[in-house]
């Protein structure tokens, strides 16, 4: 997750380009709108959050940390909104019943974002870094979010509706809607793999977590690939397919493993390629 | 970019993801078996097993439903082995009633015989074929005195027919007939209460699934909860005036008590301090419910409004205790915690007056030191070591099977769905064989005094890892400690005799009502000793298809005295005690 919405801009984006304004708002919040939409729905409705004081607590150590990192790394004062998704991202779908944990994956993912990168870009999501480290080393005190959306599909087709159509305007429709295929497809072959049904295999993406998974966290303009819509959605399949395995392997947090294997490795052939297609052109300049 | 920054950034990263590294060690168990000796000195007492020896040799077994849900039968068919304490011949010496479940088992009857042993008795007293296909099979038992003639009778809630068995003097038990009980329903819990203070015993009944279902004769195969958070189709609720003549009436509606939650643990107590009970109701797949007794009349939901009743999670039990010795009774609900897949944490809920002077709760399992306890089931509160606070015993443990699979994986997958894919058993993966967070360690938390439990459990002699449900807390052979009893899932009751390190004091109070119902189910009993106070409460059933002793036992430590023991009676009437002799029995009836 983690949008880094201060790239959503044209000339950030590259060819990917991203309209400044969406309905007269800066781009930049449209992101942590909809996210604050989705929380709002989901507490109010279902009270899907640990607690508020958790949640508040991952939100402010983002905050915090953005600021002092982006001070120490490059002197500037950063626009906050990245650091707000990615605190509400990991208020949201980590489970704990401490407080530390939240405090931790906040930290850990802002940290990422100053540390792991390579001419200037991401190599990993940063929540999606964060929510992995978390349930891969402290599975002791840490889960991830694992319930549903509660009998009102109303609010679920709310999310849905509401979220496709800004990621719609914001040019990443194409990457939300291969992976939610590509899922439908894989449960499928998994469900004739394993003889369960196939709503069982289907099951997973009704719930809200797949909801920021599928906004928010694989269509983050920062940590996706800019090559082209082509090579956004091989990565986007390829995603579906790791988890597909992982499933098959029972692995219970299936998605963020995914997005942790492929996105990094996706990210590294786009880095090379976009260095070699520069090269080239400054060559023939 | 500024350097110093960037080593600044990848130095604090790396420190950042050590961290949980480091705590990872004061998350492991410290606690090692040790011997009888260092566990007499460290904390004052320790367990031993000994129910084959004393001869309670009772073995739980589930029921075989309907074939369409031969996939997952050990999901469904997952509950009903309870246990509950009568002194049903007022020997003096206390008994046990264990439920069984599957069709044509026995339930039992072992009467203390006094001499350390303990013979089956419920056959020739008409207590143990009670589960069949036809009439349903046990969830649990309680005893109270319905009609007050002194003899505790017996309730058995039944996936299937309620039966209403009185106790004859202790010799026999004859089954009533038309006593109002729903002619089918399946129930998980049941107590025994006085809602309106009539001096005659009431019941409680909370349904599972949905009270139309024959478990056995499914139309189809939708008849999971609909949320695995948030499901309400789940069975009625009942609340039922005792009459006194074996004959109850439904009073439910009238009473404003309306819940198709699924319900798996209920309590009763005077929470908010009007002197009527209220009920406490820990639901699966929803949140907890609480209904506050206006006038014995009418009951208000009070879950939201009290904070116990947010935050949905899979509520396995209810029990009651005053963890701070400050008088006031705390809930404590067991939930689902699994490593790295499900952190339910179990919920103790601590009183506190809000500014407008209404009743607060607040969660502080987690300060405490009692969240985790694995796939809790029953939790119950007592002085394990007569130091003078209360501790909790908890079992836990859902299907241990195979111990080389696990259906986590299955389970996560299915409970994340919606309704439409919950609800319908069809759709939820076949176990085969596999164990769902079987083989648990339970649970004894010794409480410090000062706001923290520490788990002894397995340096205190709990070692055993099959699938707990009911847990009862109990004298066992009247030496002033708590023994406690565990009924197992598929598997043997356990029986933990206490032995304790000598120069604990304690004190005893078996109540009988008068003008109160002659159980004196709602009575409190508050002792001050020592500049220390503690309160505990009379209930006709409490925990996960449990029940306690009847009489109420207080550790004092090393304090020779007590100041005084102040009773309050269901009747709403007051008796203090004077100075009350220790390391005794004190048999009051209601004046």
């Amino acid at each position: 997750m983690s949008t880094n919405v201060s790239a959503m801009n044209p000339l950030a984006m590259g060819g990917d380009a991203v309209p400044t304004k969406m309905w007269g708002i800066d781009s930049r919040f449209i992101a942590p709108i909809l996210i604050t939409l989705i929380l709002l729905v989901g507490q109010l409705s279902f009270g899907i959050l640990e607690s508020y004081p958790q949640t508040l607590t991952a939100i402010g150590v983002c905050i915090v940390a953005e600021i002092i990192l982006s001070y120490a790394v490059s002197g500037k004062f950063p626009h906050l909104a990245s650091a707000y998704i990615s605190g509400i991202s990991a208020g949201i779908l980590i489970r704990s019943p401490e407080f530390w944990p939240f405090a931790l994956c906040a930290a850990v993912a802002i940290c990422s974002k100053y540390v792991l990168r390579l001419e200037g870009r991401h190599l990993w999501n940063p929540t999606n870094f964060a929510v992995s480290f978390m349930l891969f080393a402290a599975p002791f005190s840490v889960a991830s979010l694992s319930i549903q959306w509660g009998n009102n599909i109303c609010a679920m087709m709310v999310i849905w509706l509401l979220g496709s159509v800004i990621i719609y305007r914001l040019k990443r429709f194409h990457i939300t809607f291969t992976y939610v295929a590509a899922f439908i497809a894989f449960a499928l072959i998994r469900s004739l793999w394993t003889g369960h049904s196939f709503l069982a295999e289907v099951a997973p993406i009704t719930g809200p977590m797949y909801q920021l998974f599928i906004f928010f966290m694989i269509t983050d303009p920062k940590t996706t690939v800019r090559h082209s819509k082509a090579a956004q959605i091989i990565v986007v399949l390829a995603i579906a397919g790791v988890e597909a395995i992982l499933r098959l392997m029972e692995n219970v947090h299936a998605p963020y493993y995914a997005l942790f294997i492929v996105g990094p490795i996706a990210n590294l052939i786009d880095i090379y390629w976009l260095s070699r297609k520069r090269t080239v052109s400054e060559a023939a300049a | 970019m500024n350097k110093f920054g960037r080593i600044f950034a990848v130095i604090l990263f790396i420190a950042l993801l050590s961290v949980p590294f480091w705590l990872r060690g004061s998350y492991s168990s410290p606690q090692v078996q040790v011997d009888s000796q260092a566990a007499l000195d460290r904390y004052g007492f320790y367990f031993t097993e000994v129910a084959n020896e004393i001869g309670v040799k009772f073995a739980h077994t589930s029921p075989r439903l309907d074939p369409k849900l031969d996939h997952i039968m050990p999901i469904i068919a997952s509950m009903g082995a309870g246990v509950s304490v009568v002194d049903f011949d007022r020997d003096g010496w206390n008994d046990l009633y264990f439920t069984n479940s599957s069709e044509g088992s026995k339930n039992a009857l072992y009467r203390n015989n006094g001499d350390g042993t303990f013979t089956d008795v419920a056959a020739p007293l008409g207590i143990a074929d009670l589960n069949s296909r036809e009439n349903g099979v046990s969830m649990g038992a309680v005893w109270g005195d319905f009609d007050n003639d002194g003899f505790e009778d017996l309730l058995v809630y039944k996936w299937g027919r309620t039966e209403l068995y009185k106790n004859n003097g202790g010799q026999s038990f004859t089954r009533l007939e038309d006593t109002g009980f729903p002619a089918w329903a399946n129930i998980n819990t049941a107590i025994w209460l006085d809602f309106d203070r009539d001096g005659t015993l009431d019941v409680f009944l909370g349904g599972y699934f949905r009270e139309s279902l024959d478990l056995w004769s499914l139309p189809d195969s939708k008849m999971m909860p609909e949320s695995f958070e948030y499901a309400r189709n789940g069975g009625r609720k009942y609340l039922l005036r005792g009459l006194g003549n074996g004959k109850f009436e439904d009073v439910t509606a009238a009473a404003g008590i309306e819940s198709s939650r699924w319900a798996l643990a209920a309590g009763s107590a005077d929470f908010d301090g009007n002197g009527f009970p209220d009920i406490f109701i820990a639901n699966d797949y929803a949140v907890s419910e609480l209904f506050l007794n206006q006038d014995g009349k009418r009951f208000v939901a009070a879950g939201e409004t009290s904070g116990v009743g947010f935050s949905p999670k899979s509520g396995m039990n209810a029990s009651f205790g005053d963890v701070l010795n400050d008088g006031r009774l705390s809930i404590y609900v067991s939930n689902i915690s699994e490593e790295g897949i499900l952190l339910q944490g179990n919920n103790l809920w601590v009183p506190r007056q809000d500014k407008t002077g209404g009743l607060k709760y607040d969660n502080q399992a987690n300060n405490f030191g009692v969240e985790l306890g694995g796939w809790s089931w029953a939790a119950q509160f007592g002085d394990l070591n007569n130091d003078g606070t209360q501790d909790i015993f908890l079992t836990n443990g859902y299907i241990s099977a195979d111990k080389t699979a696990n259906y986590w994986y299955d389970y996560s997958k299915v409970t994340v769905g919606h309704n439409a894919i919950i609800g319908d058993a069809a759709n939820w993966p076949s176990m085969e064989g596999r164990s769902l967070a079987g083989f648990q360690q339970k649970r004894v938390w010794l409480n410090d005094g000062a706001g923290r439990f520490n788990d002894v459990a397995l340096a205190i002699g709990v070692k055993e890892t099959l699938d707990g449900r009911g847990v009862a807390l109990v004298d066992l052979w009247n030496r002033g400690v708590l023994d406690v009893v565990v009924a197992s899932q598929n598997g043997p009751a356990l029986i933990y005799k206490n032995n304790s390190a000598p120069g604990k004091n304690w004190i005893a109070f078996e109540l009988e009502g008068s003008e109160s119902n002659r159980s004196a189910f709602g009575a409190s009993v508050t002792l001050y000793w020592n500049g220390k106070r503690q309160r505990q409460d009379l209930t006709g059933g409490i925990g996960f298809c449990s029940q306690n002793q009847r009489r109420l036992h207080f550790g004092l430590g090393t304090s020779g005295s007590v100041e005084k023991a102040e009773i309050v009676w269901p009747s709403g009437k007051k008796t203090t005690i004077e100075s009350p002799g220790v390391g005794q029995v004190h048999k009051i009836k209601e004046q």
